[in-house]
């Protein structure tokens, strides 16, 4: 056995060119398999986190239409008092079309939505200046406002400056009670429409500037992801109660949405996996078709060999040997190359895509297991052959 | 001697090797009997196409009559499963070809080391051996030499070499001298008898009447039958 392997290394040593043309399959299979998987992992992981940043304990109920019957906010309330145990925070959201002004400064982009007091909670933000809007707020419909970092800079040149001041929205004159903390990692990546840029006015008010004075959007969130489903049922069971159809709204969890997105990502990488099979596969007959050559090539070896008393098994050995040694280097340049490429491309697509383990097992021990499966037909067609055949052979 | 007078080292029994070739039948060896005793210096002779090659090659397990039973060492050969034959190559016979036939990527050392290895020995006496048997042939600083920077008579001298370390109870040359001029082929052939006068038994396979006449007894080979079998003398007499 020690002999074989001996003997297959100086055989693939001997033949470099040869050699390395086998492995070349290999390794770039290989190494390929580790750089899609990783990157794509890489970029899954990347799409699931921002995904998650955004919350995935919501679900939020969508009015679809305007219907004769209606759930008023307080309802919506006493709702979500009543299941207090299931969800966590509740909000109306009322979004606004309105230009933002400031004396002679206007805001293009800037979001602009009606939202309870909880919801600053909801996005897990914080009030840096001044104070959240309050309850109070909502009832008296006040003309306050909640402003992001970016507002408060560009309009008041700070959030220190901006308590106090006024702000206009579509002309109504509103006041800036609080800013809240910057959420952009570095203020020289402010810009229109970034995460900053955001004035959050009392859902009533909101209600009362849009044309029908409706509240159309709630978004709850439940104390613990895996509640979402009973939080939905209540929901539903809820809605259907009182509006006495399901036409006319919709609810939808976050986390079913984060479901679909999972099996988006698990097809992704069965697709994967089909294509790392194939380019194994091919790799395998690379592997094949080298280890033919390498049979009818040295046919005479294998016919003195044999006169000498060499059994099957033997040549056998000798041929198969040979497969799984040149596969398996093959495939640990392949892990290096795959390993160092997908974390040099990950690192310039600006997300991390280590090689995954998984990968690396995989096509690792698919390559060899290829090498051998595919080796061993040329060993048996080597094993096989007659000895004054082998020895005639020039 | 007088207990291999009783039981020949070879003992061929009406050996029959038939070809078809399309419709036709060949009968490469049609009723060879042969017994060759131990200690013997034999050539087997004819020209080509005459069924020696073939008879070699059954001689030297490396294929099986179609008939006939061919008993090599008191074993019947003929019976043998692939495994066995090996074996039996292994273990009784060695082998020295027109063309050397030593393989190119290994070193002489190791090319002698092959027949050793496969017979399972361990790496001392290995290499006890092979040292012996490159001793024998005069090639000891050659062992780490490749066979390409050998010259042809070196070459096939290692190849003798190769046949005698496992210490065979047959040496089966194949035109031993067919690849080397006059003055290396005198060498080989001179080393060969000298193999014959330490009591090993030789078979040399040959076309060439004059390479038949350094042999001790000659078997001639005509149209897949033995038409001569005798002592070298009475052969030169009949040429």
């Amino acid at each position: 056995m020690l002999q074989s392997f001996k003997m297959a290394l100086r055989s693939i040593w001997g033949n470099k060119l040869r050699s390395f043309l086998t492995m070349l399959g290999i390794i770039i299979g290989v190494a390929s398999v580790i750089i899609l998987v990783s990157i794509v992992n890489g970029y899954m992981s990347y799409t699931l986190n921002s995904f998650t940043s955004m919350g995935v304990n919501q679900i939020t109920v969508n009015f679809r239409a305007l219907p004769s019957r209606t759930i008023s906010v307080d309802e919506f309330y006493e709702f979500y008092e009543e299941h207090s145990d299931l969800f966590a925070q509740m909000t109306p959201t009322v979004s606004v079309s309105a230009t933002v002004k400031h004396e002679s400064d206007t805001m293009s982009s800037t979001s602009v939505g009606g939202y309870g007091e909880e919801y600053i909670y909801i996005k897990d933000f914080e009030i840096e200046y001044g104070r959240n809007l309050v309850y109070a707020d909502m009832a008296s419909r006040q003309k306050v406002a909640v402003i992001g970092a970016y507002v408060a800079s560009e309009l008041y040149g700070g959030g220190q400056n901006a308590i106090g001041e006024d702000i206009k929205l579509n002309g109504d004159v509103f006041t800036v009670v609080g800013v809240v903390e910057q959420q952009t990692e570095d203020a020289s990546d402010f810009d229109d429409g970034c995460t900053d840029d955001f004035v959050w006015i009392p859902y009533s008010r909101a209600a009362k500037m849009s044309r029908n004075a409706t509240i159309s959007n709630y978004t709850f969130t439940s104390y613990d992801i895996n509640d979402t489903d009973a939080c939905t049922a209540a929901l539903e069971s809820f809605l259907e109660d009182k509006m006495k159809s399901d036409s006319f709204y919709t609810v939808t969890a976050m986390s079913s949405l984060m479901d679909s997105l999972n099996e988006m990502i698990a097809m992704m990488s069965m697709l994967l996996g089909g294509i790392a099979g194939i380019s194994l596969l091919v790799a395998g007959v690379g592997v094949m078709n080298i280890m033919l050559v390498s049979v009818t090539e040295r046919t005479r070896e294998i016919g003195i060999r044999k006169a000498l008393g060499a059994k099957k098994s033997v040549i056998m050995q000798q041929f198969v040997i040979e497969a799984a040694v040149t596969s398996t280097i093959g495939g640990l340049i392949g892990i290096v190359l795959g390993g160092l490429a997908s974390t040099g491309i990950g690192a310039l697509m600006g997300i991390e895509s280590p090689p995954t383990v998984t990968a690396v097992i995989v096509s690792f021990s698919v390559s060899v297991g290829i090498g051998l499966i595919f080796g061993y037909m040329p060993a048996s067609r080597a094993a096989n052959l007659s000895p004054i055949d082998a020895l005639r052979s020039e | 001697m007088e207990e291999n007078i009783k039981t020949p080292l070879i003992e061929l029994k009406d050996i029959y090797k038939i070809y078809t070739m399309g419709d036709e039948e060949v009968r490469a060896n049609d009723g060879i009997n042969l017994k060759i005793y131990s200690g013997e210096f034999v050539a087997i002779v004819g020209k080509s196409g005459s069924g020696k090659s073939t008879l070699m090659n059954i001689i030297g397990a490396l294929d099986v009559p179609t008939d006939g039973t061919y008993m090599l060492g008191g074993e019947d050969v003929g019976e043998m499963s692939d495994n066995e034959l090996a074996e039996i190559r292994n273990m009784m016979i060695g082998f020295i070809f027109q063309q050397y036939n030593l393989l190119p990527k290994l070193t002489i050392f190791e090319n002698v080391e092959l027949p050793l290895l496969y017979s399972g020995m361990d790496r001392l006496r290995r290499r006890e051996r092979v040292m012996e048997s490159l001793g024998r042939v005069g090639l000891t600083e050659k062992e780490k030499n490749y066979p390409n920077q050998l010259s042809g008579g070196q070459q096939q001298r290692v190849s003798i070499a190769r046949a005698l370390a496992g210490n065979p109870s047959l040496i089966l040359a194949d035109e031993p001298t067919g690849a080397l001029d006059s003055k290396t082929g005198r060498e080989v052939l001179d080393f060969l008898k000298k193999l014959n006068d330490e009591g090993n038994t030789i078979i040399i396979i040959t076309h060439d009447n004059s390479i038949a006449l350094e042999a001790k007894r000659v078997v001639r080979i005509h149209d897949g039958k033995i038409n001569f079998d005798g002592d070298v003398k009475d052969y030169a007499a009949i040429i």
